[in-house]
């Protein structure tokens, strides 16, 4: 390992965290931290330049009048497309995936440009789908099931660039049956929880993405409890 | 039924006489505490219940997301001044438990309602207030309440509709001061407390809020901190006539100073004198059995009730003093809201270096949080033994909403 520190970028916090997602940058930091790796997390707040220089950008979900305002800052300033170019590791959540999309469209119809970052479109479906969520993970990309709780009105379609992240087996996640993408090293999921500290394999994985090594297995008793009780929970 | 405040009409006094039994029934069969089953008979078989038993009182509601209950117990304390006060005690702040309260006190000239926020239109619009408070808005229960800017707007096409009603609003929180905003009457009060994390940009345009010191205005349209009418100072409020009165309450913590210059407020707009209000609101020490005490073997456990990241943040300051073990409980049943995400922003990371369990229904979500936030623990999923495990001396209990209410009802029927 390089002695250069990791920056995990938070990015738009005060508009985009409604759901816990601080929760997945501490997860970050902590698991990297505690193997001897060198990480910090940066917070971008609204009104605030994004850098393009972070190794890992991690957005999360939010109110939709706050997801426009989103949109609109991220592409006043296009620091975390930039990064993109230059082979940062990303994690949208909820929001996240549908504003890095080409667009997305609201219940009222009206249909917004998203950051053209992965190759898939957004819709508001018919109900709001609330609740556990179980999914299978997609070309054995990462081990063991995802487990999140998804709370959202839009439903997303992937074009052929970007991949599911996960096939659905409880829940509802893009469409009743895939559930996320993946794009390049961008990963993104409609899983709440928040997703991250569900999901240990995940982090290590957008780890792995950040640091080119594949980091040392790491238990926590408490995750694997609670991994376990929330799927059985949903079963 | 012939003396009440309005005479009800026949179906409604029906309504309410069988809906007294239902109540009195559940009670006697140990079914529940009859807080809400008397309104739910009354309301199915009058829908306009609700308007009819509120017809000839002044009526005062009380919502926001934090601080319902024990602001609802200070105003109808202070309130009690002027006459007797019909008032649902116990947090069954829905339709059918307003309903319920009203019907026992049929006489009473005054109510004060407290009012969960999602209910807050139709129990306004059919209770015609003269007062209505609210404390606060922030994040809580996402899966069942939805998401605060949803609330505040539902608030402000309640409040804009209300005639001859007193607005008293918490000028330190943008979404309450939004809500507020074009009311015809508020009164303004600046309590010193607001969760900020979820006004970042204006409710009303979108635009970045900016903060000065306690000042904050929009940067994109008119939206601002207005001038406050009351003012929570160091543990004593300013009225509007520029009295310094000392609060010296028995609930501790600021929030809880909060909630009695908003129920002062809210007195003083009844009617009441405010060193009155303050005189009577200040015995308030136990609010349906949060803030007391109970004795197990040699421990001291003080049961606190938070519910979401802005009264757990709250609430671990209140605890921060003395470095006291704390037994976290926490449930996630449907009235708790499903989604444990918002354990993650609660600051947790204040607890380490103390003796914590984790537990409840949900202590091992709590673990794992616990865990990231580096503060060293045990599980115990049963709050009651948890507490047992604890070193002998004085123990902080911080439970959300079921938990607290199962905890609570267990640890009277020890006593």
């Amino acid at each position: 390992m390089s002695e250069s520190t990791i920056q995990i970028a938070l990015v738009l916090p005060d508009l985009l965290g409604t759901y816990g997602d601080f929760g997945n940058a501490v997860v970050l930091e902590k698991r990297m931290t505690w193997r001897g790796i060198k990480a910090e997390i940066v917070p971008i707040n609204y009104g605030q330049p994004v850098p393009d220089s972070c190794d890992i950008y991690v957005v999360g979900g939010g109110e939709d009048t706050a997801q426009t305002l989103a949109v609109k800052h991220l592409r006043e300033h296009p620091g975390l497309q930039r990064a993109v170019t230059k082979n940062a590791v990303v994690l949208g959540v909820c929001a996240g995936i549908q504003i890095f999309g080409e667009s997305f469209t609201r219940a009222d119809n009206v249909t917004h440009p998203g950051m053209g970052l992965i190759d898939s479109t957004s819709h508001a479906g018919g109900s709001r789908a609330i609740g556990e969520v179980i999914a299978e993970p997609a070309g054995g990309l990462f081990e063991g099931v995802l487990t999140g709780f998804e709370n959202h009105q839009g439903r997303t379609v992937l074009g052929p660039a970007a991949r599911p992240l996960a096939h659905v087996k409880v829940g509802t996640g893009n469409d009743g049956s895939v559930e996320g993408a993946v794009q390049g090293r961008i990963l993104c999921t409609y899983l709440h929880g928040p997703v991250l500290p569900r999901n240990p394999q995940i982090a290590d994985l957008l780890i792995e993405w950040a640091t080119g090594v594949k980091p040392a297995p790491l238990d926590l008793p408490a995750v694997s409890a609670m991994r376990a009780e929330r799927v059985k929970a949903a079963s | 039924m012939n003396d009440s405040p309005a005479r009800l009409p026949l179906r409604t006094a029906a309504a309410v006489k069988l809906g007294n039994l239902s109540s009195t029934l559940s009670q006697k069969m140990g079914l529940g505490a009859g807080g809400m089953i008397g309104g739910r008979v009354a309301l199915k078989l009058d829908p306009q219940a609700l308007n009819r038993l509120t017809q000839g009182r002044r009526v005062a509601v009380v919502t926001g997301t934090n601080g319902k209950t024990t602001s609802t117990m200070m105003l109808a304390r202070a309130v009690g001044a002027l006459g007797e006060v019909a008032t649902n005690h116990s947090g069954a702040n829905m339709p059918d438990g307003h309903v319920t309260a009203l019907s026992k006190q049929p006489d009473a000239p005054y109510a004060v309602l407290e009012c969960d926020e999602a209910y807050f239109p139709a129990v306004a619009g059919a209770s015609n207030p003269s007062v209505a408070v609210i404390l606060n808005l922030s994040r809580d229960q996402l899966d069942r309440v939805g998401e605060v800017r949803t609330i505040e707007r539902s608030l402000r096409d309640a409040v804009n509709k209300l005639q001859n009603c007193t607005i008293v609003a918490n000028c330190d929180d943008v979404m309450v001061t939004s809500a507020a905003w074009n009311a015809p009457k508020v009164v303004w009060v600046a309590t010193g407390t607001g969760w900020h994390h979820d006004s970042a940009s204006c409710p009303r345009c979108g635009n970045p809020i900016r903060w000065q010191g306690e000042h904050w205005h929009c940067t994109g349209c008119d939206l601002a901190r207005p001038h406050p009418n009351w003012i929570t100072a160091d543990e004593a409020m300013i009225t509007p006539e520029h009295q310094k009165l000392e609060l010296r309450l028995t609930l501790p913590g600021k929030f809880n100073q909060a909630n009695a210059v908003m129920a002062s407020a809210a007195a003083h707009a009844m009617g009441v004198p405010a060193d009155e209000a303050v005189r009577r609101l200040r015995g308030v020490s136990n609010v349906s059995g949060r803030y007391r005490t109970i004795q197990r073997g040699g421990r001291s456990a003080r049961l606190l009730l938070s519910k979401n990241p802005a009264g757990w943040s709250e609430t671990l300051t209140v605890v921060k003093e003395a470095n006291h073990p704390a037994v976290l409980v926490i449930n996630a049943q449907e009235a708790d809201g499903r989604d444990l995400s918002w354990l993650w922003d609660v600051p947790f990371e204040r607890l380490q270096g103390r003796t914590v369990i984790a537990s409840g229904e949900r202590a091992t979500d709590l673990a794992v949080r616990l865990t990231y936030a580096e503060v060293q623990h045990t599980i115990v999923p049963d709050p009651l033994k948890a507490i047992d495990q604890m070193p002998q001396g004085a123990v902080e209990v911080i439970a959300n909403y079921t938990a607290f209410r199962d905890l609570n009802a267990r640890a009277a029927a020890d006593e």
